[in-house]
């Protein structure tokens, strides 16, 4: 590691400087290594200190769209190959997720994922009210099914970071300008290099304003040690509903088992938020919508509750590749509640793409240049 | 004098005593083990430390030395 | 109404005033009597008569967990639910907490803080015979062993980290004030017989699965004294979470020191809140003599620097998640540590471990979370239950 401005600006020999040490900028610097290039990432504060820290950690699949899909499939294949060489710390735990169906209709969005899933090869196991009760017997009573994905996976986020970021120089600072060769850090020192990677997620906006990324807030609630307590990640089918609504505020039922016996539980959604503060309105409503599902949990004692920002973007697809009309730049952002678990497939395209590799998918849906127009 | 148990152990209190005066008194070292496995037992005294918890009436997490003892009460370890 | 966060001597004397301003003042206090720390199980102390008699609700045995300046609520948890209580104007008058040092043993049972130990005596630990070693910094090792033995303790004896150098000037200090002089002697007489070793601290607890023996340097030379209990304490630790949270105009906070401050302070703010300005400010000149002492106080029981290597690389240091000095090499701040190796993550929210690495390292916590304390998620979740006040 090194702070020092001016060792900083004599090594121009890098290929590439990743832009932001959270899980996305940590996968992209391990590829970019990997493949043979010298890559060094840039951060101003802690390694994997943004959205990474502050979210959930969940390596899961989800199926908004296809191109969702996808990005998310591909990156969870990619994660079962790595946790077998993360350290403990990062809690790499393929506890599996349970969408839970509350009534019929929830019951008919079941079957059509299970459908989905199996076609492309993705287990899955319909549960029936029954199986739901013996899967998470803390769960309500009364449920009308659920969804078991069991190759999906929590983890421990910033220690995962810190662990891909090995071997790799940090290189402490705050990028104020890109430049066509590089950037310029806060200090004045202007740093040139062959490509850049802009990996900081809901503040990508401030060195490339064209980007249509926003934040969306989040609150989340930690709990004391309770092992046995949840078995799965449980998610309820309502967040679909909820989740990706642009204009309303929402919450909606998510607790996580984590290796330590804790339980995370989440989530809310705000937009036009700008104030990191924890709101009581919302944590109570996204914990009102918790107790609805697990009414034991009333009893149980959250010791921290905190707030982040996810990094949004129109169509709920990341922006990933070339940075229109700068050859030298790359975008990793926009990953919104799913960074985690993209993170590795987002550092394969950016690689693909600046290697000029073939991808393993499809790399348009994600391209920055892409439309964002409803109507195109 | 109200009779408590502590791990399923009969152990007297002094009336109106906490649960953490009356284990130091009953000679009861571990509270708790922590996370590498040594016993740990009061620090504070006062609520800020942690490391009095104990389960008490099946309830994990109970902070000893705040908890006054009542009979029959099932303390564990 | 005012809210009063605290019945020990701030709270008591800031509720007492305000009331002496005609005012309507509710007290919140964790414990179920009114005292705080200093004066817990003592019932018959002047002041803790004086409130009781006064007829100031107290809502005892409540926590406060959360709360919001903008609606001017406090979130409390109860033993059997939760409250929300508003106010119109809020002391917090929540004093200190001790401070704590790690060194190799300091997590065996039978090491417990100074005011610690104390308390629990207070609350029936029964301490005769026991063989007590009272050691660290400050005025309070006196106190707390001139009361273990008052019941009954055999106390080894007193090691003050501050060598004897520091100590005189501070003695002549007394001197000049008749009551803390007073206090002095009395100390010196319930003590008489024990040895007070300047220039001597902990520096290591030893024993199998609870405190044997501990190893001190005394003045130089390495000692093995054995012991029942360890009473240790490095001076105090204003509780501020509240006050970080609750920041806001219409919040007053009473700083603490010793007891005498306290009070002062205490008072000053109670009239502040009733709005009685020019009483308030006619205790500037007693304020300012007493914040005087306090600063004194810190100064001449300034932590030496061979307490910041006590620790080896398998210390402890956050005992809610087992951290071991060593893990927090390279680390560069409480956040990074935090983040990188849960120290300070557990269910004293760093309340241990935070002014330990404070003092370690130079890092200041300055990323606290709410709730304040553990709570229960019912109870964060109260409002919603209609259980308001």
């Amino acid at each position: 590691m090194c702070n020092n401005d001016r060792l900083f600006a004599a090594i121009s020999s890098f290929d590439v400087i990743i832009v932001g040490s959270g899980i996305v900028g940590s996968a992209c610097a391990r590829e970019l290594a990997d493949a043979g290039l010298n890559v060094a990432v840039c951060e101003e504060s802690v390694v994997g200190g943004g959205a990474t820290a502050a979210g959930m950690g969940h390596v899961a699949v989800m199926d908004d769209s296809d191109a969702q899909f996808a990005l998310t499939n591909y990156s969870q294949r990619l994660w079962w190959e790595l946790a077998p060489n993360l350290p403990a710390d990062a809690e790499f735990s393929g506890s599996g997720s349970l969408w839970v169906a509350a009534d019929d209709e929830e019951m008919a969005e079941v079957h059509r994922k299970s459908t989905y899933y199996s076609a492309r090869g993705v287990a899955v196991d319909v549960l029936d009210s029954g199986g739901v009760a013996k899967a998470e017997p803390n769960l309500r009573r009364g449920l009308a099914g659920g969804l078991r994905l069991p190759a999906d996976a929590v983890c421990y986020a910033p220690a995962a970071a810190l662990f891909l970021m090995r071997g790799i120089p940090l290189l402490r600072g705050t990028v104020t300008t890109l430049t066509p060769t590089g950037f310029e850090l806060s200090t004045g020192v202007k740093v040139s290099t062959g490509a850049v990677v802009l990996a900081t997620g809901v503040a990508a906006y401030r060195l490339a304003p064209e980007l249509p990324v926003y934040p969306r807030k989040g609150h989340l609630l930690i709990t004391d040690r309770y092992p046995g307590y949840l078995n799965h990640q449980v998610i309820e089918l309502g967040y679909l509903k909820s989740a990706h609504s642009h204009d309303a505020d929402s919450v909606a039922f998510n607790v996580q088992p984590r290796v330590t016996g804790q339980l995370l539980i989440g989530s809310s959604r705000q937009l036009g938020v700008a104030d990191p503060a924890v709101e009581n309105a919302m944590l109570r409503r996204m914990l009102a919508r918790a107790v609805e599902y697990m009414p034991g949990l009333e009893t149980l004692r959250g010791i921290r509750a905190w707030a982040g920002f996810r990094a949004a973007t129109p169509d709920n697809l990341p922006l990933i590749g070339r940075r229109p009309g700068h050859p030298n730049t790359f975008i990793a952002s926009g990953h919104e509640g799913l960074g985690i678990s993209t993170s590795l497939a987002t550092a394969k395209l950016i690689a693909d793409e600046l290697l000029n590799r073939t991808s393993a998918i499809p790399r348009g849906p994600y391209d920055p240049a892409r439309s964002f127009d409803p109507h195109a | 004098m109200p009779e408590i148990r502590v791990d399923g152990m009969a152990v007297n209190a002094a009336e109106g005593v906490t649960v953490a005066i009356a284990l130091l008194s009953a000679g009861r070292n571990r509270f708790r083990t922590s996370l590498s496995g040594e016993p740990r037992a009061p620090l504070c005294g006062m609520g800020v430390c942690m490391e009095c918890r104990v389960t008490v009436d099946g309830q994990p997490h109970a902070l000893a030395c705040q908890v006054v003892v009542r009979e029959g009460m099932e303390v564990a370890t | 109404m005012i809210v009063v966060v605290g019945a020990g001597p701030a709270g008591i004397a800031a509720a007492l005033a305000a009331n002496e301003c005609g005012r309507a003042v509710t007290v919140i206090d964790e414990n179920p009597a009114p005292g705080g720390q200093i004066w817990r199980g003592d019932a018959d102390q002047r002041w803790v008569v004086r409130f009781r008699n006064s007829g100031i609700p107290l809502l005892a045995g409540a926590r406060v967990v959360w709360g919001d300046p903008v609606s001017r609520t406090l979130l409390l948890e109860l033993p059997d639910g939760a409250r929300q209580i508003e106010y119109e104007t809020l002391v917090i008058a929540t004093g200190s907490r001790e401070r704590f040092l790690p060194f190799p043993g300091w997590t065996l049972p039978g090491v417990f803080g100074a005011g610690g130990l104390q308390a629990l005596a207070k609350s029936g630990l029964p301490v005769q015979g026991k063989n007590i070693i009272v050691a660290g910094t400050g005025p309070l090792l006196l106190a707390v062993a001139a009361y273990l033995r008052g019941k009954g303790a055999n106390i080894r004896l007193i090691a003050e980290q501050t060598p004897a150098a520091s100590l005189w000037p501070f003695g002549w200090n007394l001197a000049k004030r008749p009551a803390k002089s007073l206090q002095g002697l009395r100390l010196a007489w319930d003590l008489a017989g024990v040895p007070y070793v300047p220039a001597s601290w902990v520096v290591s607890a030893n024993g199998e699965g609870r405190l044997q023996s501990v190893v001190l340097n005394r003045r130089g030379t390495v000692v093995t004294e054995e012991c029942d209990y360890l009473a240790i304490g490095f001076g105090l630790q204003p509780s501020t979470e509240l006050a970080t949270l609750l920041v806001g105009p219409d919040t007053l906070v009473a700083a603490t020191g010793d007891a005498e401050l306290a009070l002062l302070e205490g008072r000053a703010a109670g009239y502040r809140a009733a709005g009685n300005v020019p009483k308030a400010a006619a205790m500037d000149p007693d304020l300012r003599r007493a914040r005087a002492f306090a600063d004194e106080l810190d100064k001449t029981f300034a932590l030496r620097d061979e307490l910041r290597h006590l620790a080896d690389a398998d210390t402890i240091v956050c005992r809610c998640e087992d951290v071991p000095l060593g893990r927090l090499e390279g680390k560069d701040s409480f956040r990074d540590a935090k983040l990188h190796t849960r120290c300070g993550m557990g269910p004293c929210q760093g309340r241990i471990c935070g002014p330990a690495l404070n003092f370690l390292f130079g890092w200041p916590d300055t990323s606290q979370r709410p709730p304040i304390l553990p709570a229960r998620i019912g109870t964060l979740l109260a409002e919603d239950q209609g259980l308001r006040e």
